[in-house]
């Protein structure tokens, strides 16, 4: 098999890119992506997350060259590609509908890019052959697109833009059509082959778990607004904001002041108890603190940090799920394998506790 | 907060794609010349007179009092026309959705809708007269009514009704089978009568779509020239009063003007169909029926609503069977036997027949790829691509579905028989075949883009735009993938354009020259003239070759078409 490895993976700059858009409601300009400012290594895997409507598939289309940006300039590989247009540009997308030629079959839809490029048909053929074996498609040539599951059109979809070599591979929400499971399973499988082929690799999602599996940095937007970037245990353990926590996952927040404050270590006062947390920022005495607190970092039992009242009980297979009070504030708690444990009823009294490593000062 | 940057950078992205906009600067000066340029020409002639702007003309015709009824004349047979055709096309749409019928009601009912479309316009006033006129075989021959006169108001009404209805029926039917049945299934849970289902749920979520029908028919029945000029008598609309105030009075710039007012009445109401009617009809009908309906299977409801519309449609087949018919006695009215083919070797042995029909069929042929391919991309760039300037394409093609054909007409005499602007450029495209095959352009373009737009809108964008980020440019993509996947769109286009030239004779019988014979023209003259046998022999030959290539167009999608292809893998 030939060597199928990147020629050259190029890395991609957004420097201060916006765009604007008129809301066909009011008529009123508004900012869909705003002073987005950023830099992807070559061969490194990067995802675009946030809610829909938070501006991530637009900047994919202005790296495509679909969409033009009103502000910035968007360079790939070091040379400014602004004002190419998306058949000049060295990028290769993967659609969300995958976008596959219905009238051609598996081996044309796949060839078609080669073909554009003038490849003599020899090394089409080969080429071809070969990159479906990478997506496992080995013997499917002859079918008819609509001949395929959909788990098997979105590796055709993957193979025609893995062949012709781009200097980046681009991902609009390429696996929001498929079941959850075989969500799970393409979404390694594409990393699989990012990796062996060291490309690089941006990728539009709305699902988190989906972003954290399979990158190596996430971008989490928000109206438009770079939110927080960084590596996914970096955004999960340390997000920087209430949306950032609340949007990685399931959270907990518990607000209280600072008690006091140390080298690398902090206590925020929470229901008249002193938590103490692991921190890095500057605080001081006074202020307002608030923690951020994962479900499955809390412990509940009879003693511990917090006192609450259970409020939910509910048996979840692998793990136990409680609502419980502390102070006003609601807290969700996922305790797993229940069965080695005390289960809390409704109406029972308890404490939480948790490390103070698992806690994040906001 | 500027978008200046993308504006830029979308025009560079243009300007280095050199096909793409070559094709939309072609477009827009053709849209400009032969669409824009031709009414403006008209508001421009009919505003200014010798001693600069003035309303003289429109003064002067509005104080003609054949000007003034022919107006009155045209509303009212096209508000009658309007609400006859769509009632009556309710009726079979609703029998066709609703209720259980046998299939050969059905068949009668395919008929119906189809003979409109391969027929010339007005193949029914022929037939009108042949049966109900003076020496008509139903009122002389079975009733015994020897002075009936069906020229005039009534004529014109029955026979645009029964032309257009089918058009109604079509418009109608694609609106009730999206109203999901379990809204009226609720209703009769709840106790509701089938009248009451009717008239509570159904006629209110049908009544935009009921308006915009009316409507649309409305502007058919006011453009409509053939039908009032054969069978009209002394009864004069609008399209036959610009037609005489042209070839009879020589008067071109009243003519002007009284273009310029019926082009204002059928885009005012063309307005209110496209943007408040159509609009609507969306909004209350969007998306598919959840399952299929429950036909109505009582007989005291299925066998009355049949009977009637099978009735209707036997009669609408039996005045088009008419013709052929007609064009086999040997005098109609008078000798019926023995059959003859006399009629038919005349109209090669006497009247220059062959060279009618290789005219009108050579020229249609010519117009009607241009046409199809035209529409196409067109369709394509509205749908699929942005750019400066695509509002004025889609805005000007849209247009042209509002403009008789009569007004194009005159806007071709006044803008291009001295030239541009009466300056004598371009002035030699008067009077050619060149001009007329741009007339057939322009009058099928709207239907085809039409189609063309609604078939693209159901491909995927990103399939063109993976096309595209692969590397292939526009000329690629479009003839790679958009026309692979709209050929069946693009075949029938091209058939429709070829049909609607070859049938054609609104704005063609203002600039046909004697140089040139013309089908249509033909059987328009001998109807006027009272050779009804002559006409139908002709008509009978035209209906022939627009069957024969909506057959062969059929089989063609059949055998090559890309639905074949797609759905034999399924």
């Amino acid at each position: 098999m030939a060597d199928l490895r990147a020629k050259q993976p190029k890395g991609v700059k957004l420097d201060h890119i916006s765009k604007i858009y008129k809301d066909p409601k009011t008529g009123k300009d508004f900012y869909a992506v705003h002073d987005v400012d950023l830099s992807i290594e070559p061969g490194t895997f990067v995802t675009l997350l946030g809610p829909s409507g938070c501006g991530k598939t637009t900047t994919l289309r202005m790296i495509a060259g679909f969409e033009s940006p009103d502000e910035g300039e968007i360079y790939l590989g070091g040379e400014p590609i602004n004002s190419l247009t998306p058949n000049k540009r060295d990028t290769a997308m993967v659609f969300q509908s995958y976008a596959l030629f219905p009238h051609y079959n598996v081996f044309d839809n796949v060839a078609y890019g080669l073909r554009l490029r003038k490849v003599p048909k020899a090394e089409i053929q080969q080429r071809v052959t070969d990159i479906l074996a990478l997506v496992e498609l080995s013997g499917m040539e002859q079918r008819m697109t609509n001949q395929l599951s959909g788990g098997q059109q979105q590796r055709v979809a993957l193979a025609r833009a893995l062949v012709v070599e781009p200097g980046v591979l681009l991902f609009d929400e390429p696996l929001s059509n498929l079941d959850a499971k075989l969500r799970v399973q393409m979404r390694t499988e594409i990393r699989r082959i990012q990796q062996a082929l060291g490309i690089t690799a941006i990728y539009v999602t709305h699902d988190q778990s989906e972003a954290m599996a399979i990158s190596d940095n996430i971008i989490l937007m928000k109206k438009g607004v770079i939110a927080q970037m960084g590596s996914p245990t970096e955004i999960y353990y340390r997000p920087n904001s209430e949306f950032v926590a609340d949007f990685i996952g399931e959270c907990n927040f518990l607000k209280g002041s600072i008690a006091s404050a140390g080298a690398g270590q902090a206590a925020v006062r929470i229901a008249g108890v002193d938590v103490p947390v692991a921190t890095e920022k500057s605080v001081r005495v006074g202020e307002a603190g608030e923690i951020v607190l994962r479900p499955e970092a809390i412990v509940i039992g009879d003693t511990g940090l917090l006192p609450c009242r259970v409020e939910l009980s509910c048996f979840m297979g692998s793990y136990q799920n409680y609502h419980v009070r502390v102070g006003d504030t609601l807290v969700k708690i996922t305790d797993n394998c229940p069965i080695n444990k005390k289960v809390f009823k409704v109406g029972d009294s308890a404490y939480i506790s948790f490390d103070k490593n698992c806690a994040h000062l906001l | 907060m500027a978008r200046g940057q993308s504006a830029s950078l979308d025009r560079k992205k243009l300007m280095a794609d050199p096909i793409m906009m070559t094709t939309i600067v072609v477009l827009i000066a053709f849209l400009t010349l032969f669409i824009l340029y031709p009414l403006a020409i008209l508001l421009v002639d009919s505003l200014y007179g010798e001693g600069g702007v003035t309303l003289d003309i429109f003064q002067r015709i509005f104080q003609m009092r054949t000007f003034r009824t022919a107006i009155t004349n045209t509303l009212k047979v096209g508000f009658v026309v309007g609400i006859l055709s769509t009632l009556i096309g309710l009726l079979f749409a609703y029998v066709e959705v609703y209720v259980k019928m046998r299939k050969a009601v059905g068949g009668l009912f395919k008929v119906v809708s189809m003979l409109p479309v391969v027929s010339p316009p007005f193949v029914l006033s022929l037939s009108m007269i042949m049966l109900f006129g003076k020496a008509g075989l139903i009122t002389r021959f079975v009733l015994g009514i020897y002075d009936n006169n069906i020229y005039g108001y009534w004529g014109i009404v029955i026979v645009q009704t029964l032309t257009f209805f089918p058009v109604c029926y079509m418009m109608l039917k694609g609106l009730l089978k999206n109203i999901d049945p379990s809204m009226e299934e609720a209703s009769r849970d709840m106790g509701a009568s089938r009248w009451k289902v009717f008239t509570t749920v159904t006629l209110p979520l049908l009544l935009p779509g009921l308006g915009n029908a009316f409507l649309v028919t409305f502007i058919e029945s006011i453009a409509d020239f053939a039908n009032p000029m054969i069978i009209g008598g002394s009864y004069d609309t609008l399209a036959t009063t610009i037609y005489l105030q042209i070839t009879g009075a020589m008067d071109k710039q009243g003519a002007a003007a009284m273009a310029v007012v019926l082009l204002c009445i059928t885009l005012a109401m063309f307005a209110v169909q496209k943007y408040y009617l159509e609009r609507k009809t969306a909004a209350t009908l969007t998306g598919k029926a959840s399952r299929a309906r429950m036909l109505i299977e009582d007989k005291s409801v299925t066998i009355p609503l049949t009977v009637l519309c099978s009735l209707a449609a036997i009669f609408v087949i039996m005045m088009y069977i008419c013709v052929p018919i007609g064009a086999l006695f040997p005098t109609w009215g008078y000798k019926f036997t023995p059959l003859t083919f006399k009629w038919f070797e005349q109209v090669f042995t006497k009247y220059r027949g062959l060279q009618a029909f290789r005219d009108s069929f050579v020229l249609s042929l010519i117009a009607s790829p241009i046409t199809a391919l035209l529409s196409m991309i067109i369709s394509y760039l509205v749908v699929k691509r942005k750019f400066r300037g695509k509002g004025f394409i889609e805005a000007v093609s849209i247009l042209a579905m509002a403009v008789p054909g009569t007004v194009l007409g005159v806007g071709y005499i006044r803008g291009y028989a001295n030239g541009l602007f009466h300056t004598g450029v371009l002035s030699g495209l008067y009077g050619t075949g060149l001009i007329l095959i741009i007339v057939f352009v322009v009058r099928s373009l709207p239907t085809g883009t039409r189609s063309g737009i609604s078939a693209l809108r159901q491909i995927d964008k990103s399939i063109e735009e993976s096309a595209y980020d692969m590397g292939a440019d526009s000329l690629k993509v479009f003839t790679s993938v958009t026309l692979p996947l709209i050929k069946d769109s693009f075949l029938s286009g091209l058939v429709t354009a070829f049909v609607r030239s070859i049938t054609a004779i609104s704005a063609i019988i203002l600039l046909v020259t004697p140089s040139y014979l013309l089908i249509t023209v033909q059987i328009n003259e001998f109807a006027e003239k009272g050779a009804y046998s002559i006409a139908c022999a002709f008509a009978t030959i035209l209906i022939l070759i627009t069957y024969g290539s909506v057959v062969l167009m059929n089989i063609v999608i059949k055998h090559f078409g890309t639905s074949r292809i797609i759905k034999e893998v399924e």
